[in-house]
């Protein structure tokens, strides 16, 4: 028996007046007894939504009407009946798991033996009954992500808002999640999950689709993900390089979209269209494409008109390079505590010219670590880093001038413009006289930046912003290229952007090192290693590690499967 | 009815519920901790011990241009002073660089016939050189010199049994309530006020601004709590904490540096968590407004502390400021506190001066509140 919770009928939410809507013109029905997947890249709209609905903000525009209540004039019943769990869950850090549940029990009148049974039912739900005395900051980030859904649901509500609570949180805690949250779905309350992984749209009953604000589709996501069937191959058993396959078959007509997935290449066509021949795609002799099912995913970029096309201009721009140095990037024994706590435990890997190399794992994991490490930016406590043969503790100015880093989130000064922030980078990098001025000239060109020049780096569309961060980072030339966390919440059109980029860089020899907790990022790697607890458990290509997952009751493992499988395992180990 | 009673309940399970989450915390952070107990004690000895406007020892240049019986009496006369150590020589020209690097204080010129020219009254028989860019010492200096002066007069015309032309008015200073004159015994009272400020103003200043910055405000307002139960159950603990503060200060006051308590000390208590209501007041304000610790820990040494210290009559004399400046200072807690403070230790239960104290306070306090409730709005924008 479900019914209809939240209704959302031409809702607008403006920030600035006559600035863009955060929410335009939004109708949507939020139902109960299922899962309402809220899906968009970061600033498609999501937590504003929430807010909204939350009645945490007022809408400017249209009705919205929630379990009833209008959020405006009856505020106080819809905080009765409406749980939310924020980003970053919502919790007191320097206090107890029993002491969270305790404040928020207070706050919504739990008392008495309703108190007691709530606090037992939630904490074996959660699974939290031996960490009761732990401070919420010491907990991992599953079992924060777990005490913050207790909090929420303290007294059982009508409707539950999650604000991207998958975010940071390792596979197999996401999992364990979505356990949790199809029992309440299965007592009828309503649940929105927003999310900016795809994947996780598959998972939802029923789907809101955003994009800047406005309603891209509404319904169950195998409506529309089977809308592509019949467009949607996979280019297997490629001889030669993947990366070039993919950039020709992008050239072709008929393909709106292509990404790398593992050794394979995967690619969509428009409609009525037809895969290209492996040939046509020089995809070698013993190439093959395989009809496979649609992704959500797929269907995503066919509404937004599929992915970025052509050449990246990378591919001429950027002077290809030889070496002597087969081995750029060298990790010995590299081992790094914070007191008693070992962040890293004698890591040890080696990446050749050429190579894209991914450090995968949950945060937390010790990836960052590694990473900074291997910039010269940490020192190791023992161990060597190496990078193209120059010791970072013996030589690390000269090291760093031959590699570039791009930090999360995109380190760009927002105030100054985007000439300025060009100009503020060639000067670290040492660029003087004409080196400058070529190094600028060519960023403005390869990126096309050229109209927007004068413009604050802050007030760039998020792909834009991309951009002059990647060109900050590689305008010296750099010969290994440092990704932390590069396309993350970025919604998958500017992602495709940026990793033909990187692949048509990869092609003339530069050589990537990426960390990423997501793992659709990490099929763009030609080797990853897998991050856990300060050690790697497996190294491999993605689909290598894929195949060790197979057999355990599945057919075609996804990298999310490979990786609970192999922290299992590893959990195992360390149990015997 | 019922429905009321048990809303009336939920409402205090609520505010008790923030009661005990931020007394945890606060516990719990080394900070509050630092603010509420070592900060007092910090500022208090730096006030107590530091800065004193009591008389001190000073250098001063005596230049005798012909040594006669009298200048020797005089020169006796100044170094017998504990107030000056002198250094003697015949021409002015000795002293003038020293005046001006700092190396003393003062030059006092002893011309050949300053007896004379005094017994004849004239004015001015000896001149006193100061520096004016220290115009606090320079008015010391000089004042102390003319005190010297006069006295030594006075004894001159006892020994040479001559008596001295009648001066027309005669200063005899006579110093009330601090019959000591110690500075110390009032700048500590006043000291206390400027603290108290700081630390009400500081302790809560922070506790909303973190509560946004780590992003649990969301989830708190999405709970049915409202606003009133919420700044209600953070004030609490931070009240109890700042009159633990107080406590201390005055302990220390009287206990170590030997202030003299007149007063009754439930008036004291009265006053002062009135006052700290205020000052919390106003730290609240700053958080909710700032929605960033940094931020507000910057505003609240601005717009409490410095104004407490420019505004209270602690170091500066309101009465001498220009208008625009005293009307501004009624709009300071700490000018109220100051002076009842003052009051309580060295004077005692004087109620035409606290009650119109305690009354602006008050005022104050509720102005704060007033504004902290509109400004802390239910939702997030």
């Amino acid at each position: 028996m479900t019914e209809t919770l939240v209704r959302i009928d031409g809702v607008t939410k403006r920030f600035l007046e006559n600035g863009t809507p955060a929410v335009e013109a939004l109708t949507a029905q939020i139902k109960s007894g299922q899962v309402t997947g809220l899906v968009g890249p970061d600033g498609a709209g999501k937590t504003t939504l929430l807010r909204l609905i939350a009645g945490l903000l007022l809408i400017d525009d249209g009705t919205l009407r929630v379990c009833g209540f209008d959020p405006k004039t009856h505020a106080a019943p819809l905080h009765r009946v409406v749980a939310y769990m924020p980003q970053r869950f919502g919790l007191y850090e320097d206090m107890s798991v029993i002491e969270n549940l305790e404040l928020y029990a207070d706050l919504r009148s739990v008392i008495g033996t309703e108190r007691d049974e709530a606090f037992a039912r939630l904490l074996s739900f959660t699974g939290l009954e031996s960490f009761t005395g732990r401070l919420a900051g010491a907990l991992s980030g599953g079992m924060k992500q777990k005490l913050g859904l207790a909090c929420a649901l303290i007294k059982r509500p009508r409707l539950l808002l999650l604000d991207e609570p998958s975010v940071g949180v390792d596979p197999l805690s996401r999992r364990e999640l979505w356990r949790l949250v199809y029992e309440l779905v299965d007592q009828d309350i309503g649940v929105v999950w927003s999310t900016a992984y795809l994947d996780e749209a598959e998972r939802c009953a029923s789907v809101l689709l955003l994009s800047e604000g406005k309603a891209l589709y509404q319904g169950p996501p195998q409506a529309l993900t089977r809308s592509l069937e019949g467009r949607t191959f996979q280019v297997r058993n490629i001889s030669g390089e993947r990366r070039a396959v993919l950039a020709r078959a992008l050239e072709r007509p008929a393909v709106i979209d292509g990404v790398i997935q593992g050794r394979s290449v995967r690619l969509v066509v428009g409609k009525g269209g037809v895969a290209p021949a492996p040939g046509d795609i020089g995809a070698g002799p013993e190439a093959v494409i395989a009809a496979v099912p649609p992704r959500f995913e797929d269907a995503f970029m066919d509404l937004l008109g599929g992915g970025p096309r052509g050449r990246s201009p990378f591919a001429d721009a950027y002077a290809s390079r030889e070496h002597p140095i087969d081995s750029v990037v060298e990790a010995q024994d590299l081992t790094r505590r914070f007191g008693t706590f070992t962040a890293a435990d004698g890591i040890h890997f080696r990446v050749k010219r050429g190579e894209i190399f991914g450090l995968i794992g949950p945060n937390g994991a010790g990836k960052s670590t590694i990473f900074k490490m291997l910039c010269g930016l940490l020192r190791p406590t023992s161990g060597t880093a190496r990078v193209v043969g120059l010791d970072l503790a013996k030589a690390p100015s000269e090291a760093r001038a031959r590699l570039g880093y791009m930090a999360q989130k995109f380190s760009l000064y927002g105030d100054l413009s985007v000439r300025q922030n060009l100009e503020f980078f060639a000067g670290v990098y040492g660029l003087g006289g004409r080196r400058r001025r070529d190094a600028l000239k060519r960023m403005v060109e390869t990126f096309a930046l050229g109209p927007h020049l004068d413009v604050d780096a802050s007030t760039l569309p998020l792909g834009f912003k991309q951009r002059l961060a990647l060109a900050c980072a590689v305008m010296h030339d750099p010969d290994v290229l440092f990704l932390d966390e590069p396309t993350s919440g970025v919604d998958p059109r500017t992602r495709r952007e940026f990793w033909s980029h990187i692949n048509a860089m990869v092609a003339n020899g530069v050589t990537v090192m990426v960390t990423t907790h997501f793992l659709d990022e990490a099929e763009y790697c030609d080797r990853t290693a897998l991050v856990y607890r300060g050690r790697i458990i497996a190294t491999g290509a993605p689909d290598d590690l894929k195949e060790r997952a197979r057999g355990a009751g599945r057919s075609d493992p996804t990298l999310e499967d490979a990786f609970i499988a192999l922290v299992e395992a590893d959990d195992r180990e360390s149990l015997a | 009815m019922n429905a009321d009673v048990s809303a009336g309940k939920q409402k205090l399970r609520r505010v008790l519920g923030i009661v005990r989450k931020e007394t945890r915390q606060a516990w719990r952070d080394p900070s509050s901790i630092l603010v509420a107990v070592v900060l007092p004690l910090i500022l208090l000895f730096l006030f107590g011990y530091g800065v004193t406007f009591d008389p001190r020892f000073f250098t001063v240049g005596l230049v005798v241009e012909q040594p006669t019986p009298e200048s020797g009496s005089f020169t006796a006369a100044l170094s017998q002073s504990p107030y000056f150590r002198i250094e003697t020589a015949r021409d002015r020209r000795t002293f003038e660089a020293a005046l001006v690097a700092g190396d003393i204080h003062g030059i006092v010129v002893l011309p050949a016939d300053f007896a004379e020219q005094a017994y004849r009254g004239e004015s001015a028989p000896i001149q006193v050189i100061v520096d004016g860019s220290d115009p606090n010492t320079a008015d010391l200096v000089g004042n102390y010199l003319g005190l010297l002066w006069a006295n030594w007069l006075e004894q001159e015309s006892v020994s040479r049994a001559q008596p001295l032309l009648p001066m027309a008015v005669e200063l005899q200073p006579q110093v009330w309530f601090n019959p000591e004159a110690s500075s110390r015994h009032y700048l500590v009272p006043g000291s206390i006020a400027i603290i108290l400020t700081m630390i009400g103003a500081l302790l809560t200043a922070l506790v909303i601004a973190r509560e946004w910055e780590r992003g649990t405000m969301e989830a708190l307002l999405a709970t049915p709590i409202e606003i009133p139960e919420l700044l209600v159950g953070k004030l609490v603990p931070y009240f109890l904490l700042g009159m633990g503060s107080m406590a201390l200060s005055v302990a220390t006051a009287v206990l170590l540096f030997g202030v003299p308590f007149r007063g009754s000390f439930a008036l004291l208590t009265l006053v002062s968590a009135v006052f700290l209501l205020a000052a919390l007041g106003q730290g609240l304000l700053i958080s909710t407004v700032t929605r960033n610790q940094l931020v507000a820990a910057q505003v609240s040494i601005l717009s409490a502390f410095l104004p407490a210290f420019y505004f209270s009559n602690f170091v500066f004399e309101i009465d001498s400021m220009p208008w625009a400046l005293q009307l501004i200072s009624y709009a300071v807690p700490a000018r109220y506190f100051v002076s009842t403070l003052q009051t309580l230790f060295l004077a005692g239960d004087i109620w035409s001066v606290i009650l119109p104290d305690l009354l602006g306070l008050a005022a104050i306090a509720a102005g704060f509140f007033t504004l902290t409730a509109i400004t802390t709005r239910r939702r997030l924008e």
